[in-house]
């Protein structure tokens, strides 16, 4: 049970620890685990290959009995002695480990915890989940909105933080639509909400955003991540594989708000689910996800164990938040897992049938009801037609003339696959053996092979034989032109055995059953007691109330896209190695309102309707000195917006964008040659054409191995693994892209065309109009000055040079008006790329 | 440190800089040399060196597909002797194998004579004649080995000390703990070379920063098209309107900043100087019109046309610039069959340029601060594949080091007599990387980032200094 005590004192520790008095009591957790965790728990923890001195000290029973730790009586502490002394030979950790001795603050709290009797708590995120009560809180420096103002509230005034005032309102649609959409709003938009007077204005918009079909693409780009969604294998020839369905999906279960534990449940075990449907298949596509190789010379043992490796990876990621994957080769250093954990997860997937090295399948036919009723006719018409035929053969095989002119038959090679050897010239011996005999003498297989003779190759079937050929050739080309996706097929399970040192060559290791780790509430018993677990079992067990871990990590995770930073800044994880809460109750409270419905949209709504959310982004030179990290949400956090949004913002504020909701990924601009380092086969991109050319950057081909190049820039991940947390860099390739990406350049021309068509007749009315749509504000007469600065000389520069105008309006597929000026219209694209390139534009402020 | 202090630290540097309350001061004054090389510059992780560094800088020759090391480096008189003989079983038994997978295993000659030269008497293939003049200036080790049999993740394992994808590249790791001296070109560069062939793909991660900030990513200069993605202006823009464009964002930035007081925007503009310059600087590194001919001729070279002579003497013009990890991939070595062909043709493209890397090193006074490193992804087996090639190979190959604190002049570490398991010396990659951060400085096991809890280095739990190579 967590009560509120512990928030008090989080963050300001150490400064004024050191003296006894006064001072709250040592929080494990909090104070020691830390500690021990970095610098003792390597040879004294956990993994028992690593031990030294058979001393484990994230025991407490243990630690106890060996006499390191004495509680209440700090000076008997053999840990504490080894930790003070200034003996190097004996002082821990050794100078071996290369870590630096513990601090004298450190040696401090260890002590005050040893004589305060050395209490050991459960890690945060292993414990079992409660809900905190909400902490009642005096004088609200804001309105309390919602449970979360009030956790939010409590800790800033118990650390007299003040936190910042309410963000204008174009900041708060522009932050709500880039964090609900992943796209600005438009200037209408903007007016709309300022000016609206309506009591609940702002809930009202969130209502709108929410029920857009891109909030569903935007919290798509964050799941893709997570589970590593790409379109391609990944190793070696890093060809293409059918799972675009896959993210539509994950787009549509956004969009319905399907419930978190369903979802979980199709993702992981969708094909297990009785009566499974096409939807539910679909989402089984997630155990699909992973890379994979088609290398000549893979082995498959090899290959087996590396997925086997990536799925608990993934798994252990995303569900669970932890770095289950330590696991691999040896007993977690820090954390209670154990490598009989890792294997007995790797066993819930052993019944994926999938090729270990080669192609992946074309995956499951995807149909509507109407193309299921068209395949079905197809389908009749192709056995009527192929059952008119075969008869039609044999009553050939049963005339008694139909063979008169069999040597003057054309004799077409058979189809592939049927004949060996060499094509007979002629017709075969056999065929002619049967033909001499007398009809009545023939035996009942000698008349069928001379109808498979006849259906091949007599010249009187050839109606038949086209007809059954081309009702089969129209059921497959109609299956053709219909979508496939990989999804999870369950078979004959492989056997799993744990791998000494993750060595795939070794097999002397104990085979091991499909099992959640030890330390974490059990599987229930299942109803047939010997039916080994399966993933459906771990789906359930993933979402069940006892399981800790996935409530807390997901609204940790979403706190982060809508706060900047997660409440548990290591959002990758949330072990005993990871960063603590900053406020462990909040977390604990969502996590439980989470896991009460698995309503991902209530959670959403939760944090975005706060008056938490919508605190200004600004930072004082008092924030900067006390929290510079922000730890306290006493701000929002402003920051760069994701990749995708990028291109995004470009396409909408120019309106070339592409408005439609799912489909294959397309391939947009790019660079030529970027694909060389490529091979098996050697390939060059093939860019679309028309409006695939500027649908959202979610829907961008991606590369595995060469991810576009102007998503990497903005640190787009490769998705070969879980990505939890992007970082946001700021590095001179976003410059180039933004500057001479054609998709940016075109998109700044069209802009300009906008600009100059509805932007009213003057330069400055222009300017004003342009300005608003990429940043919701009119600009400043400074800041107009610039631009028009930037104008007046391109428009002389290009007058003079009407071929460059030229060449640079013709940058990218869209054409340009006849009745434009092009010189007038290459000036305003400079301008128009200024804007485009504008830190405010490409941030969520 | 964590990424989060990284983060912070990053922000932090900006707050006493540029951006605070700065008024009307020229942008082109604010923003000139100094600033944006800092900002270039910033970012060496480590503040001290843990050793005195004998290398400022790495050249790391990738000859990728695997070479046979049986046909460059490592003689096997006692192969040979085999040749067309069943292998022995008692070596081959229970190890990893590629595509020779239940196959009958025949020994495999070397294809080549092998030659001594120089004081030293260093052996390497009769086929060499311009390596031969350098051969007192390297230090053979033919005892490296690797965990990782196919192309894809053995690549990934050398250049990331893990099979597993998503950790930083060595050149990451070498950028952001040293930063780089370069101020108007990334830290990190690789370039890739080939004559065609049979040329197994070379994914981006292998330069990728994994969970490092993304400034220490290796950028991939291009032999056709921009050799910077994206470096050339659009069409129709002369240099001076793409600087009104920059110089107007920047302005543009620096009012908003006035409202919001936003470190990033410090950063962002920076940034954008650096790439502006980046768009002058780039293009003149790669045009070697201003180099004397008689160094073009040195490599053999005529210009840059993506060739491994030309990329050669780039590695040189980079190394000059300060960049700090420059890599080169040369492509095609992967002789499952006709290597005896296959790797005199790889001979000629490689001698030459070779040798006269480090013979222009030496002249400019280079070498003894700059560490070139040579090897495949692994090496081949010492059996037959299809009578004329041989297989991937894991278990012991070579890697040919020279200049910045490395003896010269030594072979070290050796095969078995059939060329198979490193037996003496035995040199795992971890080895190579702990031994080249030493060169630069570094304590292999004290340059870490945490991540997903832990702290991760390029050494993973591994690694030992080479302390018998070093000068």
């Amino acid at each position: 049970m967590r009560i509120i005590l512990v928030v008090a004192g989080v963050l300001f520790i150490s400064a004024n620890r050191g003296v006894a008095a006064d001072l709250p009591p040592v929080d494990f957790n909090r104070d020691i685990r830390p500690i021990l965790a970095d610098k003792c728990y390597s040879c004294h923890g956990p993994d028992d290959k690593t031990r030294k001195a058979k001393l484990r000290l994230d025991v407490r029973a243990d630690a106890v009995s060996a006499g390191a730790v004495v509680p209440g009586k700090p000076d008997d502490s053999e840990l504490l002695a080894r930790i003070a002394t200034d003996d190097a030979d004996l002082r821990m950790p050794p100078p071996t480990t290369k870590k630096a001795p513990l601090t004298p603050e450190q040696v401090q709290l260890v002590k005050r915890w040893l004589a305060e009797g050395a209490k050991y708590s459960e890690h945060w995120s292993f414990a079992k989940l409660t809900r905190p009560e909400v902490p009642r809180v005096d004088k609200p420096a804001f309105p309390i909105r919602n449970p979360i103002d009030a956790f939010i509230l409590y800790q800033l005034q118990q650390q007299s933080v003040k936190p910042a005032a309410e963000a204008d309102r174009i900041t708060l649609i522009r932050r709500l639509s880039f964090d609900l959409t992943g796209l600005p709003p438009t200037p209408e938009e903007v007016r709309a909400f300022v000016n609206d007077p309506a009591p609940d204005a702002y809930e009202k918009l969130v209502e709108r955003l929410l029920a857009s079909p891109h909030h569903g693409e935007r919290l798509a780009v964050w799941w893709l991540d997570l589970v590593r969604y790409a379109d391609t294998i990944g190793y070696h020839s890093d060809n293409p594989m059918n799972v675009s369905l896959y993210r539509d999906y994950v787009i549509k279960a956004f969009n319905a708000n399907k419930p978190f534990d369903r979802f979980t449940k199709e993702q992981l075990a969708g094909d297990l689910i009785p009566n499974a449907t096409q939807e539910e298949l679909i989402g089984s596509a997630y155990n699909r996800l992973l890379q994979t190789t088609e290398e000549g010379g893979a082995q498959a043992k090899e290959y087996e164990a590396k997925y086997s490796a990536d799925r608990v990876r993934n798994v252990g990621q995303v569900w669970l938040g932890g770095t289950l994957m330590c696991a691999e080769c040896h007993n977690h250093k820090f954390d209670p897992y154990t490598q009989k954990d890792f294997y007995a997860m790797a066993a819930f997937f052993a019944d994926i049938q999938e090729a270990a090295v080669g192609r992946r399948e074309a995956g499951m036919l995807v149909t509507t009801p109407d193309q299921e009723e068209k395949i079905k006719e197809l389908t009749e018409a192709a056995t009527a037609a192929q059952a008119k035929f075969v008869a039609a053969a044999k009553s050939v095989a049963t005339k008694p003339d139909a063979f008169a002119d069999v040597d003057k038959w054309p004799i077409a090679p058979a189809p592939k696959g049927k004949a060996k050897g060499p094509i007979a010239p002629a017709v075969p011996a056999d065929v002619k053996a049967i033909l001499a005999k007398p009809i009545a003498d023939r035996t009942a297989s000698e008349v069928a092979k001379l109808a498979s003779f006849a259906q091949l190759h007599a010249p009187a079937l050839k109606a038949e034989r086209t007809a059954a050929a081309s009702a089969a050739k129209a059921k497959t080309d109609y299956e053709n032109t219909l979508p496939r996706v990989l999804v999870t097929r369950a078979g004959p399970a492989r056997t799993i055995r744990i791998l000494p040192r993750g060595n795939w060559l070794d097999t002397s290791g104990p085979i091991v059953t499909a099992n959640t780790p030890g330390f974490l509430p059990p599987l229930p018993p299942k109803a047939d007691a010997k039916a080994p677990y399966n993933r459906l079992d771990l789906a359930n067990w993933a979402v069940s109330p006892e399981n800790p871990l996935t409530a807390r990590t997901m609204v940790n995770r979403l706190w982060r896209l809508f706060q900047g930073h997660g409440i548990a800044r290591s959002l990758e994880e949330s072990g005993t190695q990871g960063d603590l809460p900053t406020h462990p109750e909040l977390l604990d409270w969502l996590a439980s309102e989470f896991q009460t419905k698995w309503d991902l949209r209530h959670m959403i709504r939760l944090m975005v309707t706060s008056s938490t959310y919508r605190r200004s982004s600004v930072e004082t030179a008092a924030d900067r000195e006390h929290d510079p990290a922000n730890r306290h949400f006493a701000r929002q956090a402003r920051g760069r917006i994701d990749a995708e949004f990028i291109r995004d913002t470009a396409l909408a504020v120019s309106e070339l964008l592409n408005h439609e909701v799912g489909g294959a990924s397309v391939k947009p601009y790019q660079p030529p040659g970027y694909w060389t380092a490529l091979n098996f086969p050697a390939r060059e991109w093939q860019k679309d054409t028309g409006a695939k050319v500027y649908r959202r950057g979610m829907y961008t081909h991606w590369q595995r191995s060469f991810p576009h190049p102007a998503m990497v820039a903005f640190d787009a991940p490769s998705r070969e693994e879980c990505t939890c947390d992007r970082p946001r860099s700021n590095i001179p390739q976003q410059a180039l892209t933004l500057l001479n990406d054609p998709e940016f350049v075109e998109a700044a021309r069209v802009f300009a065309q906008h600009a100059i068509e509805k932007g009213g007749a003057k330069d400055a009315t222009r300017i004003a109009w342009a300005f608003e749509r990429a940043t919701g504000r009119q600009p400043t007469a400074d800041e107009s000055k610039v631009l028009a600065e930037v104008l007046t000389k391109h428009r002389a520069e290009y007058a003079a040079k009407p071929a460059d105008a030229k060449k640079l309006v013709a940058v990218g597929d869209t054409p340009t008006p006849k009745d434009i000026n092009l010189e007038e219209l290459a000036a305003w694209t400079g301008v128009c790329r200024v804007i485009l390139n504008l830190h405010e534009t490409i941030t969520r402020p | 440190m964590n990424l989060q202090a990284i983060k912070l630290h990053q922000r932090r540097t900006f707050l006493g800089q540029a951006c605070r309350g700065v008024g009307g001061v020229a942008l082109s004054s604010l923003f000139a040399s100094a600033q944006a090389a800092d900002v270039a510059r910033s970012g060496g992780a480590l503040k001290k060196l843990h050793v005195p560094p004998k290398a400022k800088r790495v050249i790391f020759i990738v000859l990728a597909g695997g070479a046979s090391h049986l046909e460059l480096w490592d003689n096997k008189p006692e192969l040979a002797k085999r040749h067309g003989e069943p292998f022995p079983e008692s070596i081959t038994k229970g190890q990893p194998i590629a595509q020779l997978q239940n196959a009958k295993l025949t020994c495999f000659a070397p294809q080549w004579g092998f030659k001594k030269h120089g004081k030293s008497g260093q052996e390497m293939n009769e086929l060499f004649t311009h390596v031969p003049e350098v051969a007192d200036d390297l230090c053979i080790v033919r005892s490296i080995k690797t965990e990782a049999i196919n192309h894809d993740p053995a690549h990934t394992f050398m250049n990331t000390g893990s099979s597993v994808s998503g950790r930083p590249s060595m050149g990451s790791w070498i950028t952001y703990g040293l930063g780089s001296d370069a101020s108007d070109l990334p830290g990190f560069v690789v370039l890739t070379s080939s004559r065609g062939g049979q040329m197994q793909p070379i994914a981006s991660r292998q330069w990728a920063a994994g969970f490092l900030p993304g400034r220490f990513q290796g950028v991939n200069l291009r032999g056709q098209g921009d050799p910077v993605l994206y470096l050339t202006n659009p069409q129709g823009v002369a240099s001076e309107q793409q600087k009104d464009v920059i110089d107007a964002v920047a302005k543009l930035n620096q009012m908003h900043n006035t409202a919001v007081d936003d470190p990033e925007i410090a950063t962002r503009i920076a940034q954008y100087e650096l790439a502006f310059k980046m768009q002058t600087s780039v293009p003149d590194l790669m045009d070697l019109a201003n180099e004397p001919m008689k160094v073009l001729d040195m490599y053999g070279t005529k210009g840059a046309d993506g060739s491994f002579a030309a990329n050669c003497l780039l590695a040189r013009r980079l190394a000059q610039k300060g960049v700090r990890f420059i890599q080169l991939y040369n492509r095609d070595w992967d002789h499952h069959g006709g290597v005896k062909a296959g790797i005199k043709s790889k001979i000629e493209e490689i001698d030459q340029p070779f040798a006269a890397l480090i013979k222009d090193l030496k002249r400019l006074g280079m070498f003894d601060d700059t560490l070139i490193v040579m090897t495949g992804e692994f090496g081949r087996t010492p059996m037959s594949q299809g009578g004329s090639g041989r297989d991937h190979h894991i278990k012991g190959f070579s890697v040919v080091l020279a200049g910045g604190g490395i003896k010269d002049g030594v072979s070290h570490g050796a095969t078995d007599e059939f060329g198979y398991n490193a037996v003496e010396n035995v040199f795992p990659v971890h080895d190579l990387h702990a031994t080249m951060l030493h060169l630069l400085g570094v304590d292999h096991e004290r340059l870490t980032v945490k991540f997903q809890g832990r702290d991760y280095r390029l050494t993973d739990v591994h690694g030992r200094v080479a302390n018998e190579i070093l000068a």
